[in-house]
């Protein structure tokens, strides 16, 4: 095998091993949650991609007058960068663009528990937060 | 041809060599003078430069993860401990959002602003800062310092809200050697008035 052939083998070799892992990776983290959703008592059909779409769309008004959505930082494109409040940028959300997200489980719990928080002024349930998951991932 | 012609690009680079080295002598540092402690920084009573590449940066990589993914990274030295202290507890309304942290790392992160505020490890822009607030006064926002005030009198208002920059916070938008402590006059570059660029 010449060297230029074994280098695309490498290559080849790499690429099967770790999309496999990223793709086993987002689904872990839905087996978690759907067993949060059975936890709670509340029974599981499915995570649902519309209803994902609904959440990072939905639009609040704060006690304040301000209308926040998971929009404000992470822009309509989660393809796309956002950026903070505080002019910092922020990958993107889309697992498509940026195969690090939602891999790691207590990563993906914090930034729920503090947005769902900034932005609904609530926790969010595991239902939404698999729904939400579940979209990204649809992004193609 | 002579001795000299012979000798000549040899003694060319004697001299060369021993032009440089002398001018790294001179650039020796001067821990000797006792007088000069601007932009020295004390550190167990040894006298580190600030700036240089020979000023030990504090670094923790608990705070430099969770400290920084949605503003730049402070420095410990820029605040004193009673400030750290009264912020790493007020996590739940971090500056109107939701910073908090698992009880682990916010002990982990609050012991190391503490001990790297700047009552314990002196620098210049920290001792400045320090000298123009309150012995009692837990500031959160060192723009609202006399300090900070002072320095920036020739910046009007409406550049702060441009695009690149957005609030005085952003201290990195116009000192790009924030995060290293560097707010140096003659490093400053102020943006134009560019969109966000996103990505």
């Amino acid at each position: 095998m010449k060297n230029k052939e074994r280098i695309i083998a490498i290559c080849l070799s790499a690429i099967f091993i770790s999309l496999p892992c990223a793709i086993f990776a987002n689904e872990t983290i839905l087996k978690e949650l759907e067993k949060e959703v059975r936890a709670s008592g509340v029974k599981f059909i499915k995570f649902d991609t519309t209803a994902g779409e609904k959440i990072f769309r939905g639009e609040k008004v704060h006690s304040s007058g301000e209308k926040i959505s998971c929009m404000t930082c992470h822009t309509p494109d989660p393809k796309k960068s956002g950026m903070t409040r505080a002019n910092k940028i922020i990958q993107p959300m889309a697992p498509i663009i940026n195969p690090e997200r939602f891999t790691d489980i207590a990563k993906v719990q914090k930034w729920f528990k503090r947005n769902c928080n900034d932005v609904f002024e609530r926790e969010c349930a595991p239902q939404e937060k698999g729904d939400f998951i579940k979209f990204m991932m649809s992004i193609k | 041809m002579n001795a000299f012609t012979k000798l000549k690009w040899p003694l060319i680079l004697v001299v060369l060599l021993i032009s440089l080295s002398s001018l790294n002598l001179l650039r020796a540092d001067d821990d000797d003078d006792e007088e000069h402690h601007e932009g020295k920084a004390k550190i167990g009573g040894v006298y580190k430069i600030n700036n240089r590449a020979d000023f030990q940066l504090p670094i923790n990589q608990k705070w430099k993860a969770e400290c920084s993914s949605c503003h730049m990274l402070y420095l410990p030295g820029l605040l004193p401990a009673r400030s750290w202290t009264k912020m790493m507890s007020t996590l739940k309304n971090h500056f109107g959002e939701n910073a908090e942290l698992d009880p682990m790392a916010q002990k982990e992160i609050t012991d190391f602003l503490v001990q790297n505020s700047s009552d314990r490890v002196h620098t210049r822009r920290g001792d400045k800062i320090l000298s123009s607030i309150g012995s009692n006064e837990e500031i959160q926002r060192i723009s609202e310092t006399t300090y900070f005030k002072r320095k920036h009198d020739e910046i009007n208002s409406n550049v702060y809200k441009r695009k690149s920059i957005g609030s005085p916070a952003n201290c990195i938008a116009c000192h790009p050697g924030a995060e290293k402590g560097n707010f140096s006059e003659e490093n400053v570059r102020i943006p134009k008035d560019i969109p966000a660029k996103i990505k």
